[in-house]
């Protein structure tokens, strides 16, 4: 087992040609641990506007607590995390971010129906008023987006994991951020949303939305995003999918036995 | 019928809430001409059914908020922390003359126990039974010893503040109490939604900028100050229920978050009223007879929520594809 790709991280940023003030996302030499154990070590990447990112990385290779630095909920022991140029702690721009995360963050007993919780994607823009008939058009359409226009009323709790997970992933599109922060988005889902959900990231990618993606499925990363973080710990590899694919980088971070399942393309 | 009227250094201050009172003392007069209805004839009632009816709303408009997020206890142990300021009230007033009502103490260290709960919630990054607890039991011994010391005359007055007391809500009492109702009920119309984010998911909310910190720092609060003006009724050891029973009632027979706010108001008003009704006729202590009504009303609605469950108007609604050609989201 060799050492982490350190060359291939500063390449991808040379290759992108950011400079820091422009990033959407800013992380620069990073470490932290829960305990005196590192969790993340030195981890150093930049995510422009535009991007579709994913970080992969096994089970507990840091991946989730990488993206709750990046989002501010952590803050490094060492080095510095910025979004939209301002430190990730403070950044409290909420309309710029939507997050769907890793399945039971939310509670799970409360009476709410699906309407109810695609709704709280519109309170960064409406504060301490109201919603707008506007807003509610939103809230309709990215329901109808994820197919769950018929649960509007259902109340969350009694609905599959598959069918809770659209709803979130609707109340991140009504927020209309620029930048879509998610945890594996699809634990759950059945295989067949599973690809129509990825083509609308990529649909949402086109049009100009940031998306950084942390996935366990190695097969969806490959197929739809442009540019790959491997992490265990460091960062194994960054740089295009393409040559992710052909790197030995999932190797080296997984152990040997790992491989992309099915055909990268 | 005269009420217990004792100066208060607040008087001057509380002066046009005395007058709302008298107003609904005026209005309960000619509900009692109409109804005849025999408890409408006493003006202490009438504070007492006032306060009552205020109760109902802010008990479950913020025990709501708690029972979502695994927090039911909290108001129990905020209860005994205002037992130990209702204490330094009395021996205040014994001590130094101050002359004020225990439930202003009451207020200020049943704040106070909310703030250190939360702030020890921070550092140890979990609400936990064992904190709980020994703030629950703290804020009691507290409050037992200040009595102890002051033996004899206080000893006396403690049972209306640990089991409540219809007869006792004083006109300064009841005039606190519309303040604490008003600040409560306008704090939450402000702050619903970020309430609701934060009690719902708040690992979202605090991505989407609301500070959740400050947001759970105002809930316990809040709870601190529904707990004492609960209390005058309800007394320390029942006030909790209020702040549960119809919430998870409600949670039986609502789908929706407004629905079961709502809903838990209804079931608390309805627990309130018919257990003042009953308290008086019966002879019992209100505090008592409310939640025993509220938790009757709490079995009917888990029957009601079964009943429908079972006859279900479950059509499985149609799950649609995710459109990922469409614009998502339109302006």
């Amino acid at each position: 087992m060799t050492g982490p790709q350190s060359s291939a991280a500063s390449d991808a940023a040379a290759r992108n040609g950011e400079s820091p003030a422009e990033a959407v996302i800013d992380v620069s030499g990073v470490d932290f641990g829960y305990t005196a154990t590192p969790v993340v070590e030195n981890v150093s990447l930049t995510v422009a506007p535009g991007e579709y990112v994913a970080v992969v990385g096994p089970n507990g290779s840091g991946k989730s607590t990488l993206l709750k630095l990046m989002l501010g909920l952590l803050r490094p022991d060492e080095g510095a995390v910025r979004l939209f140029d301002e430190p990730a702690h403070a950044f409290d721009d909420g309309d710029r971010i939507g997050y769907v995360a890793q399945q039971a963050s939310a509670s799970t007993e409360m009476p709410i129906t699906v309407r109810e919780v695609v709704k709280m994607g519109r309170f960064p823009h409406v504060g301490f008023g109201r919603l707008s008939t506007d807003d509610w058009e939103i809230v309709d359409d990215a329901l109808a987006t994820v197919g769950m226009g018929d649960f509007a009323d259902r109340r969350i709790t009694n609905l599959s994991g598959g069918q809770r997970q659209r709803a979130f992933i609707a109340r991140a599109l009504a927020s209309e951020a620029d930048l879509l922060v998610l945890d594996e988005p699809t634990v759950g889902v059945d295989a067949e949303s599973v690809e129509a959900f990825y083509d609308l990231l990529d649909a949402l990618n086109e049009r100009g939305i940031t998306i950084l993606l942390i996935e366990h499925d190695l097969r969806a990363v490959t197929d739809h995003a442009d540019r790959v973080v491997c992490l265990n710990r460091e960062v194994y590899f960054d740089g295009p999918t393409t040559e992710f694919v052909e790197s030995d980088a999932l190797a080296r971070a997984f152990g040997t036995t790992a491989s992309i399942v099915g055909d990268a393309g | 019928m005269n009420p217990v009227l004792q100066a208060s250094p607040l008087d001057p201050l509380l002066a046009p809430l005395y007058v709302l009172l008298d107003l609904w003392s005026a209005f309960m007069f000619l509900l009692w001409d109409l109804t005849g209805l025999a408890l409408l004839q006493y003006q202490f009632l009438h504070r007492a059914i006032l306060v009552g009816l205020c109760i109902g709303v802010m008990a479950p408009l913020i025990g709501t908020f708690l029972v979502h997020r695994q927090l039911a206890l909290i108001g129990d142990a905020l209860a005994h922390t205002a037992f130990a300021g209702v204490a330094v009230g009395l021996f205040l007033n014994a001590v130094i003359d101050l002359g004020v009502s225990p439930y202003l103490t009451a207020v200020v260290v049943a704040m106070l126990a909310a703030l250190l709960i939360e702030v020890i919630s921070e550092t140890t990054d979990a609400y936990n039974d064992v904190s709980m607890a020994i703030v629950l039991s703290t804020g009691f011994a507290l409050g037992t010893t200040l009595i102890s010391i002051n033996a004899g005359g206080l000893a006396v007055g403690i049972n209306q503040y640990l089991f409540g007391n219809l007869s006792t809500v004083s006109p300064e009492n009841a005039a606190i109490l519309l303040v604490l109702f008003a600040v409560i009920v306008a704090t939450v119309a402000l702050t619903r939604n970020q309430l609701l984010y934060v009690t719902f998911d708040e690992t979202a909310a605090e991505v989407s900028g609301i500070p959740v910190t400050w947001y759970n720092r105002v809930m316990v609060m809040l709870t601190a100050l529904v707990v004492v003006g609960a209390m005058q009724i309800m007394g320390v050891i029942l006030v909790a229920a209020m702040l549960v029973v119809p919430v998870a009632g409600a949670a039986q027979i609502s789908g929706s978050f407004n629905g079961s706010l709502l809903v838990s108001i209804v079931l608390a008003e309805l627990a309130v009223l018919l257990g003042i009704g009953v308290a008086y006729y019966a002879g019992a202590t209100a505090g008592g007879v409310i939640v025993l009504v509220a938790v009757a009303i709490y079995v009917l609605a888990v029957v009601a929520g079964k009943v429908r469950t079972a006859l279900g108007d479950d059509e499985a609604p149609t799950l649609g594809a995710i459109d990922a050609g469409d614009e998502p989201t339109s302006d």
